[in-house]
């Protein structure tokens, strides 16, 4: 099965290594992976902060480098949502809702593709410690993907999974809302750290960098010994 | 008090809701208790998905076709006797009602909850013409009784105080001198709220869903208190926004069946009032008089806008009850007497950007909000459309963010950019990194590495590590 990868901008620059797991992920469980290398950024930054018009040249964008793509795959539960929303965005521009539908159809959060598409919920990786999950909110709650993560955790090899106290609530993140509205955006990631704590965990997962480089920010600032890991690297443990 | 809650500007709010440390004990508690109920009572109904999209579709119609229906109302108000005046705006609706209060005499005004009220700054309207106004809903008389104290909350005004709290407010106002317990304090309100109703002149009541087809306002309430206002005095003043209506009792019955359950868990409240007209030959209770006044004060203005939706909302607050931002800086911190995210929404819509621009912000987009909503309104996407209009329309947006979405759109929809945008990234960074990490970050990153660090650059990207890997080289 042959499968694009869109990295997304976060990964490329600061998280290079979750892409490199993506990568060997995807490919031990039999995918041919290519990574079209014109792609940039979903264009959330934009969409979030109220510039509509920029960010539609970089959705234009993205559509045309991932128009050939069979299956487009994303390592971020935000970014998946936000391709998903492009027809809705461009909905007054006809030709291009189009095409943006069909990159929506086609594009998939990484674990749920794992899931859904290649019919895996045991990826055969090892990983010793007791973890925690962050079930982030584009991901839950618009794209919808709630199990599939937990799914594929539960197989892995060494892993002892516990549940997050408040799980629901939101990081803090936000994007742009964690550089605008810093002491709200203290607060709830304060809480969400105490949270981790609550767990018992010594590993907090997650499936989108944002909300990593965000939780994990602030737990790197205070000093826990706790240590923040994306999904695609803990099932890329062997 | 009108829809503006006190002077301070945004942050200054922010900071004080913060540093409430008991606020946010209490907000956070009853977040816990709103939400497991919410969704007990949703389970136990069953299909709730269902029941969802049924809500949304009826206030979409009704509200699509808005002014077939208040004019069928307001037919049916009138053949019963009784009497409605549309006021465009607040100052118009206090008119009013003021005029009518000083027809009938009215030395007392015993009022229900009503956030419209509040909304149009009516209690200060009637006590500048020499009228006593009473509230009669425990939460709010408290607030009253506390010089005036805002409502932090839409369905629990005084959500902000806790029982010791109130103790001190009783004691200190009106010479309570029992203790904290629950039973006693709301025995004393009791006692003292009885005394009111029996001298009132007049009764003021806001309204959940006035019904068209018959002409029937309703009340849906815990206390009693709104069926005490509505029996005891001879008149009854009832004010409602002019999107609080259903065409029919049937589409009643689904609301309320979501509002209760979506507001408090419950399958139903206590008292569910329903009155039709005045008093009517052989009938035993109501008042003798009956006003409806159905105030518009912008909500036109949003019609036939992309907004409309928010006109869909029923006031059942489950999306403050699960906003993680609201959680923190509570409900003042708004600045408006309708907080969260249907505040962050209605606020800026009614009241104006130049005051309100900041809300819209006051949000992560996690979209909480709108998954709660028991009508389906996209208040996460109202947002995003608020944040659209801030920067596009009003030009509003602050110089420097306008700056670096010029550069983000130039470095996303070209790759050539892109590419050299991201490979000058640990350069540009270099000097700030340590570690791996940058704890003292230049610019916007500032506010980021006040509280958290923040990953520096990798010098090879993934693009790069990635192109090697395919030739063949080492990673």
């Amino acid at each position: 099965m042959k499968v694009s990868l869109f990295v997304t901008c976060l990964i490329d620059i600061f998280q290079t290594d979750v892409g490199m797991d993506t990568v060997e992920l995807l490919e031990r469980l039999g995918c041919e992976v290519e990574f079209p290398e014109k792609q940039t950024c979903c264009g959330q930054p934009a969409y979030n902060s109220g510039y509509v018009d920029k960010a539609k040249d970089s959705m234009k964008h993205m559509i045309r480098v991932f128009e050939q793509a069979d299956y487009v795959v994303t390592p971020s539960g935000s970014c998946a949502t936000m391709l998903k929303e492009y027809p809705h965005i461009l909905k007054d521009e006809t030709e291009w809702e189009a095409r943006a539908q069909a990159l929506a159809n086609k594009t998939y959060e990484l674990t749920q593709f794992i899931v859904e598409v290649l019919g895996i919920e045991d990826v055969g990786a090892k990983l010793k410690g007791t973890a925690t999950y962050h079930t982030s909110c584009h991901m839950t709650r618009l794209l919808g993907v709630k199990e599939a993560p937990l799914k594929l955790l539960s197989h892995v090899e060494g892993l002892e999974m516990k549940p997050l106290p408040h799980n629901y609530n939101c990081c803090g993140f936000g994007g742009t809302f964690s550089v605008k509205m810093t002491p709200i955006s203290e607060q709830m990631v304060d809480e969400k750290v105490q949270s981790v704590e609550e767990a018992g965990a010594d590993i907090l997962i997650g499936a989108d960098c944002g909300c990593l480089m965000n939780i994990g920010g602030r737990i790197d600032r205070k000093g826990k010994p706790i240590k923040v890991m994306h999904i695609a690297s803990v099932l890329n443990s062997r | 008090m009108a829809m503006k809650i006190g002077d301070k500007p945004f942050k200054e709010r922010v900071s004080d809701g913060i540093n409430d440390a008991f606020m946010r004990g209490a907000v956070a508690s009853a977040q816990g208790r709103f939400r497991s109920g919410r969704l007990n009572a949703a389970e136990e109904l069953g299909n709730w998905e269902e029941w969802r999209k049924l809500g949304e579709e009826i206030r979409s119609h009704t509200i699509e076709n808005l002014d077939y229906y208040l004019e069928l109302l307001s037919e049916n108000v009138i053949k019963r006797g009784g009497h409605v005046f549309f006021a465009k705006t607040a100052e118009e609706a206090n008119e009013y009602i003021t005029k009518v209060v000083k027809e009938k005499n009215g030395k007392k005004v015993v009022k229900s909850k009503s956030m419209v009220t509040e909304e149009i700054n009516m209690n200060e309207a009637l006590e500048r013409a020499g009228c006593e106004v009473i509230e009669s809903d425990l939460g709010e008389w408290i607030l009253q009784v506390d010089d005036h104290d805002p409502p932090s909350h839409i369905v629990t005004p005084a959500l902000h105080k806790n029982k010791e709290q109130i103790r001190d407010v009783f004691k200190e106002k009106l010479g309570y001198d029992k203790t904290e317990k629950p039973e006693e304090l709301a025995l004393f309100a009791r006692e003292k709220l009885r005394e009111e109703f029996l001298q009132a002149d007049i009764g003021i009541t806001g309204c959940n869903f006035a019904i068209a087809e018959s002409g029937t306002i309703s009340l849906v309430t815990n206390e009693g208190n709104a069926r005490m206002v509505t029996t005891i005095p001879k008149t009854q003043i009832t004010v409602m926004g002019m999107e609080r209506i259903v065409p029919t009792w049937e589409e009643m019955e689904v609301l309320v069946s979501l509002l209760t359950r979506a507001a408090v868990g419950q399958k139903l409240t206590s008292y569910i009032t329903a009155l039709t007209g005045p008093r009517q030959e052989g009938e035993a209770d109501g008042p003798e008089e009956f006003h409806l006044v159905i105030v518009d004060n912008g909500r036109s203005n949003i019609l036939g806008t992309a907004f409309q939706s928010i006109l869909h909302c029923i006031r059942c607050a489950a999306c403050i009850n699960v906003c993680p931002v609201y959680r923190h800086v509570g409900g003042h911190s708004y600045g408006s007497i309708y907080p969260g995210p249907v505040g962050a929404v209605l606020t800026p819509l009614l009241g104006g950007y130049d005051e309100y621009k900041e809300l819209p912000y006051a949000s992560t987009l996690c979209a909480a909000c709108t998954e709660a909503c028991p009508v389906k309104i996209p208040l996460h996407e109202h947002l995003l459309r608020h944040r659209q209009e801030i920067v596009e329309k009003e030009g509003k947006a602050p110089v420097f963010e306008n700056l670096s979405m010029k550069a983000f759109s130039l470095g996303t929809a070209s790759p050539a950019m892109y590419n050299i945008g991201s490979k000058l990234a640990p350069t540009a960074l270099g000097f700030f990194s340590a570690d791996d990490k940058i704890s003292k970050g230049p610019g916007p990153l500032k506010n980021w590495t006040d509280i958290r660090d923040f990953p520096a650059p990798k010098k090879n990207r993934f693009r790069d590590l990635y192109k090697k890997r395919q030739k063949g080289g080492e990673e």
